[in-house]
């Protein structure tokens, strides 16, 4: 018997642009103790359906067809009071970014008792007892220190570790995790779910876990669910699913998704693959990093982000820069691209030292167009006011001396290289997609033809499809336009696919340094073990025959 | 791949400015109601010398003190002039003191306020510490100084009102400048080969403008009720001239004696113009702000 039943749920949300139905007709059932995990895309309304689930959708959206049931009661029906009983009671959630999940002026323990004492499970007397308990349940270590921190005070993982105390403490029998690792790093991920599986395990729960990343959910649900706009496509096992995917888009999010023993052009539905590139080998030294630090001043003394590292990048390379937040990549990048000044170090392109020219200086200076970058956050890093087609040209009107009519006909030709179709060009930001304002980032960085490009994690905020077509676009790029990489992810998995030399840093230092395969088949740094332990192994890795064989 | 599949529909949308003003206005009735307001203020403006029925400077001691009538509708004052004649023409020196006042507080607001955001470090502590200073005045008595202390003229009342606005930009504006400046956006300006004062007036800037529209329009009822006052307590404009302000003033002495049409006309037309710009803000917001188009 069935503990939550989804019989043809419909949800549609009313916008400016007339009625648009998230969620078309989608039945599931979650059994007692069963993980299932729904896998889809943005948009495919994987999240609209927990949330009409829970009854929290936003204010325009509605629930128009279908029936809710869990363990009897229904729960489209049921009024507005018994169901704020449900909430966290019976069902519970825990939210994709566990920072703005938390009251952050409320120390967390607070936040916890609150809870508690909602649901009658703790009187004024034992709260504070109740919630320290609740705290060591998630194995927060030195949980009575813990219990007055704010959210702020707090890592990540932290915090989505008192999320999750927030949802279990009142013992609920359904856990709706919505992305409960999105933003986290990769070690931290493994820990996190890891840690919600083993309390689900010990309770008896079941759980919905929502992601877009199969390979996450092969890992650690029994069941997987995939949706596409809307409905359901295909359900089953994990292995099942990966071993013979029966439908059509499941087959592709299988493809697209990064493991060990892919290509690059295996990542792609199998009508799109073309021949892969043929890269000349690089030979000449175009960027040599020497001793490069980098000091904060920070308010204990002064924190060194980068430690002196050394390392040089040949014409046409790819070199992968890898590490979890806080390991110096970002800071590192930033000065390569002259944005920042190191404290000390140099920075030799083509024999010159870059660093001898302030940051604040270098957007007049002649290299300016030799050196340029992707931005991680596609949104973030496009002017709200300016269209694609303003936003690709600006370097071109600062940097090229082309005429008006020139680089009109520039930005087109770039569009045509980067596969943006041309009337995009002409819409704001907003209005694009996250796979197209990648795209028009590209377009950017290489419209003044750079020797050196700087990739900044360019593919963590895409979805699996989107993110394998414009890693093909960027060994496409490389290869026509001899452009040399310097790739910056935390996914090793990915820069396997796109790099030949990959540099592992932690803590501001260089921990192993050397060509992709073997980086990836035997890594002799421990911490480099530990980042490949942690990525989600999809089945298919079980079985290599299957990626050969297409 | 869902990325390709939506560019090959149609993109066909309204995207220009004024088909999206004409939305702003289409889906907001008060936003509509707040323009077409705007409008009959801006007619009364321009036009209002030619609209009137009867000069406003002209005196008639025949008809003094009239009640409002049909031939006069909002009566005549003391000296027999044309009540809604003056109230009219009135709108036009109105408007442009508190314009104007506005226009120069957001101007050098926004110039003080961007250096102070974008660099930060002295020049931002300097600037807000100058900006506490004239905000620790009570600012309507700042205002009545700097006149008494400038001369009793039109531009003084200008000069005196935009001084007591610009740490209400200035402030905005940085707090907007400040969280933009280590944006994507603005780095990616950057690395396109922008100067600093490029990327600041062109690229974070402009990004400001939404939240700006709003105080201006707060701020132009405002400075339309600061330069009244000034004129109520005889700074500023002076008599004969037609004012709101002054009118108020001067009719104020005939209110106990029965002749309220004096006061009343002119306030009424003062408090239409101040709840005009009040409502205009958050319709102006919207139509300045590229995000709001779909």
């Amino acid at each position: 018997m069935s503990l939550l039943s989804i019989k043809d749920l419909k949800v549609s949300f009313k916008t400016r642009r007339g009625d648009v139905d998230a969620v078309r007709g989608v039945s599931l059932d979650v059994a007692k103790g069963e993980v299932l995990g729904i896998v889809g895309e943005s948009g495919s309304g994987k999240s609209v359906t927990s949330y009409a689930l829970m009854r929290l959708l936003e204010s325009n959206g509605r629930v128009t067809g279908g029936a809710l049931s869990y363990g009897g009661i229904d729960l489209g029906t049921v009024k507005e009071s018994v169901m704020r009983d449900l909430r966290g009671r019976e069902i519970s959630m825990i939210f994709q970014n566990p920072r703005a999940a938390l009251n952050p002026i409320r120390k967390v323990g607070h936040q916890i008792e609150d809870v508690l004492r909602r649901h009658s499970r703790a009187t004024r007397s034992n709260a504070r007892a109740e919630a320290i308990k609740a705290l060591e349940a998630v194995r927060i270590r030195n949980a009575e220190a813990r219990y007055s921190a704010y959210p702020f005070e707090l890592s990540g993982g932290m915090c989505q570790r008192i999320v999750i105390a927030l949802a279990l403490a009142c013992d609920p029998k359904l856990l709706i995790a919505d992305e409960p690792t999105t933003g986290l790093d990769i070690t931290t991920q493994k820990a996190v779910m890891d840690l919600i599986v083993d309390l689900i395990a010990e309770r008896g729960m079941s759980a919905i876990v929502i992601t877009h990343d199969l390979g996450l959910a092969a890992q650690y649900c029994d069941r997987i669910a995939v949706m596409k706009d809307g409905e359901v496509v295909e359900e089953g096992q994990a292995e099942r699913l990966f071993a013979a995917p029966r439908h059509a888009y499941t087959r592709k999010l299988v493809d697209a998704t990064p493991r060990a023993g892919a290509s690059v052009r295996s990542l792609l539905p199998s009508e799109l693959r073309t021949a892969a590139p043929v890269l000349a080998k690089a030979t000449a030294p175009l960027l040599e990093v020497r001793d490069l630090v980098k000091t904060y001043q920070g308010k204990s003394g002064p924190v060194q982000a980068v430690k002196g590292i050394s390392f040089a990048v040949k014409k046409g390379q790819s070199v992968g820069l890898v590490g979890e937040s806080g390991c110096g990549k970002s800071t590192t990048s930033a000065i390569l691209v002259r944005l920042a000044d190191p404290t000390s170090g140099e920075i030799l392109f083509n024999g010159e030292d870059l660093a001898k020219t302030p940051a604040k200086d270098f957007a007049r200076d002649p290299r300016r167009a030799r050196i340029q970058m992707v931005f991680q956050d596609a949104t973030d890093s496009f002017n709200p006011r300016h269209t694609a087609r303003h936003s690709i040209g600006e370097p071109l009107a600062r940097l090229s001396g082309l005429s008006r009519k020139k680089r009109q006909d520039r930005i087109d030709e770039l569009a045509d290289l980067v596969g943006l179709p041309r009337p995009l060009l002409d819409r704001f930001p907003h209005q694009l997609s996250g796979g197209q304002k990648a795209r028009v980032g590209i377009a950017r960085a290489i419209a003044v033809d750079p020797e050196f490009l700087i990739l900044d994690e360019p593919t963590a905020a895409l979805d699996v499809s989107i993110q394998a077509i414009v890693l093909n676009l960027l060994v496409d790029l490389r290869a026509k336009l001899g452009i040399s990489y310097l790739f910056v992810s935390h996914d090793l998995h990915v820069v396997r696919l796109l790099c030949d030399h990959v540099i592992v840093m932690r803590d501001g230092e260089i921990v192993e340094e050397g060509p992709a395969d073997r980086v990836m088949e035997a890594p002799t740094h421990p911490y480099t073990r530990e980042l490949l332990a942690a990525a989600p192994t999809p089945p298919a890795l079980a079985e290599p025959t299957f990626s050969a064989a297409e | 791949m869902s990325d390709l599949a939506t560019a090959s529909l149609p993109a066909k949308q309204p995207d220009g400015a004024l088909a999206h003003a004409a939305y702003v206005l289409r889906s907001n009735p008060v936003t509509l109601l707040a323009f077409s307001m705007f409008a009959v203020l801006l007619v009364a403006a321009i036009l209002g010398p030619a609209l009137v029925p009867y000069d406003p400077m002209a005196s008639n001691a025949a008809q003094a003190l009239q009640p409002p009538s049909f031939d006069h509708w909002f009566g005549t004052d003391n000296l027999g002039r044309d009540v809604l004649s003056r109230v009219v023409v009135a709108t036009r020196l109105d408007l442009v003191i508190s314009v104007a006042a506005v226009a120069l507080s957001f101007l050098i607001g926004s110039i003080l306020g961007s250096i102070a955001g974008y660099w930060g470090g002295w020049i931002d502590s300097v600037l807000n510490r100058l900006f506490d200073t004239i905000m620790a005045f009570p600012l309507f008595v700042l205002a009545m100084g700097i006149v008494a202390a400038l001369g009793n003229t039109v531009e003084n009342i200008v000069y005196a009102t935009a001084v007591i606005n610009i740490p209400f930009y200035a402030r905005l504006v940085r707090a907007e400048v400040n969280i933009r400046r280590d944006a994507g956006f603005a780095q990616a300006a950057k690395l396109a080969g922008n100067s600093d004062i490029r990327v600041l007036a062109v690229h974070i800037f402009p990004n400001a403008l939404p939240p700006m529209m709003v105080q201006v329009s707060l701020n132009l009822g405002w400075a339309i009720l600061n330069a009244a006052g000034l004129s109520f307590i005889g700074l500023g404009v002076r008599p004969p001239t037609a004012e709101w302000g002054i009118m108020v003033a001067e009719g104020a002495n005939f209110i106990v004696s029965g002749e309220w049409w004096l006061a009343i006309f002119p306030g009424l037309a003062l408090m239409f113009a101040v709840f005009t710009f009040n409502l205009l803000g958050d319709g102006l917001r919207d139509i300045v702000d590229p995000r709001q188009r779909t």
